[in-house]
């Protein structure tokens, strides 16, 4: 019996197979990287909020701490975002006609809340807290950057599981001494192999990563 | 039939390639789910606060304030002269740490009333070196960090009554620095002071 197929065809259907793993591999490729771009975690994207509030002015040229207006980061889960009460207290006095605090004074008449817009926000089904991270020594700036360098805020990484893991896999390269935790631009004197291990031991700090601590 | 095989395969892939795109979609159900977060806009109220500003005179179970000195300063409506617990090193030291937060930015760190809202305009408050602050009862510094005085605000959401004592006992001992000579220190402090003057 003669041949039913041309041989050439031996080349096409090699092509099409590798030609299908390759396109299956490129596109999971360009959507795991896609699902890591700033495009899609809106990392590193300022948001517009009702007043341009600057970090950079409150905590480096004024040495404000961070606690005084996220006051309940120590304690609960949620870091806080300050009441207008907490701008007045201040801007009762400084900027009281400048157009751009107006908002505030407005808020302050008539009750109402500032709507200030979250720039992070994990999903629902992630538990998150702050005041384990606080007490076990994890610097603000090592999970949200250098606040007190942003003139408008913006969220320094993806809060994908990924980062979230890469931490909890090997607290000892990231975490500091409690005393520090608020401080802007700390960094381990001799390095951070030096504190790193003898830290974990004295915090107790335990590597966490079963799902039912973030998904519970 | 490889030719039909051929064409299998692509329609897999094509199968494949449309299910690995549905991937990506519809997540967002479970990502915000129907509760409410601190804060969170809900615009069943008519000031869209979803959480709610307690009534007036609510008392959370077991926060029952009776205890008119720990939580007002006051003892049968005159300011208190005395703590309502122990001043031990620990509240010395939560005592700094609150004040270094929350009065330092005006009243700076010494005390003075120099602080860095002042340098940038705020009215300067008294220093607590003044005589009049020195002799005055602890119940009154207390009393202003809870109802605020004049110019400046209260701090009764901001801290806690333990903490605000904590400051009280820490202004107590920045009034003190200001006029302890070095012979009227504790031995073994006045050993450390040389010890780090030298
Ligand atoms: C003078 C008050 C003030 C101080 C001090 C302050 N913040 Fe903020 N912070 C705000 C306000 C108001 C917002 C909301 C507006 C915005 O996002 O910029 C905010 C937002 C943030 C956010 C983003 C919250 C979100 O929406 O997800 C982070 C993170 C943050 N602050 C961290 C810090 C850290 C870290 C410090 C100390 C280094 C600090 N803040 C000090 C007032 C303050
Ligand atoms: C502890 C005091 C203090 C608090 C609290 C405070 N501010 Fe300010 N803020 C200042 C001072 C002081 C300046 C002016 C600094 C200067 O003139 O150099 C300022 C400046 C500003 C400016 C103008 C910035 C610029 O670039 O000129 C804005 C806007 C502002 N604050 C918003 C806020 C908001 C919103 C809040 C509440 C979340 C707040 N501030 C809380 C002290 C404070
Ligand atoms: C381990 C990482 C981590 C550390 C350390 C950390 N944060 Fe956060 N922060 C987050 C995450 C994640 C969120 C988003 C929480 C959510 O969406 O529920 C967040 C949210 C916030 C918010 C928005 C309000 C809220 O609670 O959702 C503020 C304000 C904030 N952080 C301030 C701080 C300050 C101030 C510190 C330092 C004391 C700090 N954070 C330390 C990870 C961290
Ligand atoms: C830079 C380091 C770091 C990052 C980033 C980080 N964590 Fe943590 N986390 C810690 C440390 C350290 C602990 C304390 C572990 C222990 O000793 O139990 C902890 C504890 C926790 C706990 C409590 C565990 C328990 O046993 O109760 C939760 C929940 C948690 N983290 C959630 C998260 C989530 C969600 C994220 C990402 C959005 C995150 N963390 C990112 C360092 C980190
Ligand atoms: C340290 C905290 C942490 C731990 C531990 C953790 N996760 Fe996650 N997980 C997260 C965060 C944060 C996200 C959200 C990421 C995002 O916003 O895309 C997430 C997302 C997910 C998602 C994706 C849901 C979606 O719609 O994208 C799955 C599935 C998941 N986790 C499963 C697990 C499993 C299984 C484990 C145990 C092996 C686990 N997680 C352990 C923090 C954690
Ligand atoms: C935003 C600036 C500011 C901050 C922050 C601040 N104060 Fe004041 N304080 C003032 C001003 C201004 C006055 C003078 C009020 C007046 O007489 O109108 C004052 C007055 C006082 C007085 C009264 C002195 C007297 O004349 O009897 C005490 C006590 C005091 N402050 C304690 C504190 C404590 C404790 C804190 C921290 C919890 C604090 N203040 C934080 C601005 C501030």
């Amino acid at each position: 019996m003669s041949q039913l197929f041309h041989p050439s065809t031996n080349v096409i259907s090699k092509v099409t197979i590798f030609g299908a793993v390759l396109f299956i591999g490129g596109a999971a490729w360009v959507l795991l990287a896609l699902e890591r771009s700033s495009y899609v975690t809106q990392a590193k994207v300022v948001r517009e909020q009702p007043v341009p509030f600057s970090h950079r002015h409150h905590v480096s040229d004024l040495g404000i701490d961070c606690r005084y207006c996220h006051t309940f980061v120590e304690e609960s889960n949620f870091a806080g975002i300050p009441p207008t009460k907490t701008c007045m207290t201040c801007h009762s006095q400084i900027h009281t006609t400048a157009a751009m605090l107006e908002p505030v004074r407005e808020s302050w008449r008539s009750g109402e809340s500032l709507e200030w817009l979250r720039v992070h926000d994990l999903p629902d089904f992630v538990y998150f807290d702050h005041s384990i991270h606080v007490k076990k020594g994890v610097g603000c700036e090592t999970c949200h950057g250098p606040v007190g360098e942003m003139a408008l805020t913006w969220r320094e990484y993806s809060l994908n599981m990924e980062w979230c893991i890469e931490c909890h896999r090997a607290p000892e390269k990231f975490v500091r001494p409690r005393e520090f935790v608020f401080q802007a631009g700390w960094h381990a004197p001799a390095g951070q192999a030096a504190i790193g291990d003898s830290l974990v031991a004295a915090y107790d700090i335990n590597s966490s990563t079963n799902c039912s601590i973030c998904h519970r | 039939m490889v030719k039909g095989g051929v064409h299998r395969v692509t329609i897999a892939c094509g199968v494949a390639m449309l299910l690995l795109l549905s991937q990506t979609a519809c997540r967002q159900d479970m990502h915000d789910q129907p509760r409410y977060e601190p804060l969170e806009q809900n615009n069943f109220f008519s000031d869209a606060r979803a959480s709610r500003p307690v009534v007036p005179g609510t008392v959370a179970r077991g926060k029952l304030r009776i205890d008119e000195h720990l939580y007002e300063g006051r003892q049968d409506g005159e300011l208190v002269t005395t703590f309502p617990f122990p001043v031990t090193k620990e509240v010395m030291a939560r005592g700094r740490e609150r004040y270094d937060i929350f009065c330092s930015p005006c009243h700076d760190k010494t005390g003075s009333g120099g602080g860095m809202i002042v340098q940038r305009g705020f009215r300067p408050p008294p220093s607590f070196h003044l005589q009049r602050l020195k002799a005055s009862p602890a119940g009154h510094f207390y009393d202003v960090i809870t109802n605020g005085l004049g110019g400046m605000y209260d701090y009764k959401e901001r801290i806690k009554p333990e903490d605000r004592w904590a400051i009280v006992a820490y202004i107590r001992a920045l009034q003190l620095s200001q006029s302890l000579t070095v012979d009227e220190l504790p031995a073994d402090i006045r050993r450390e002071f040389f010890a780090k003057v030298k």
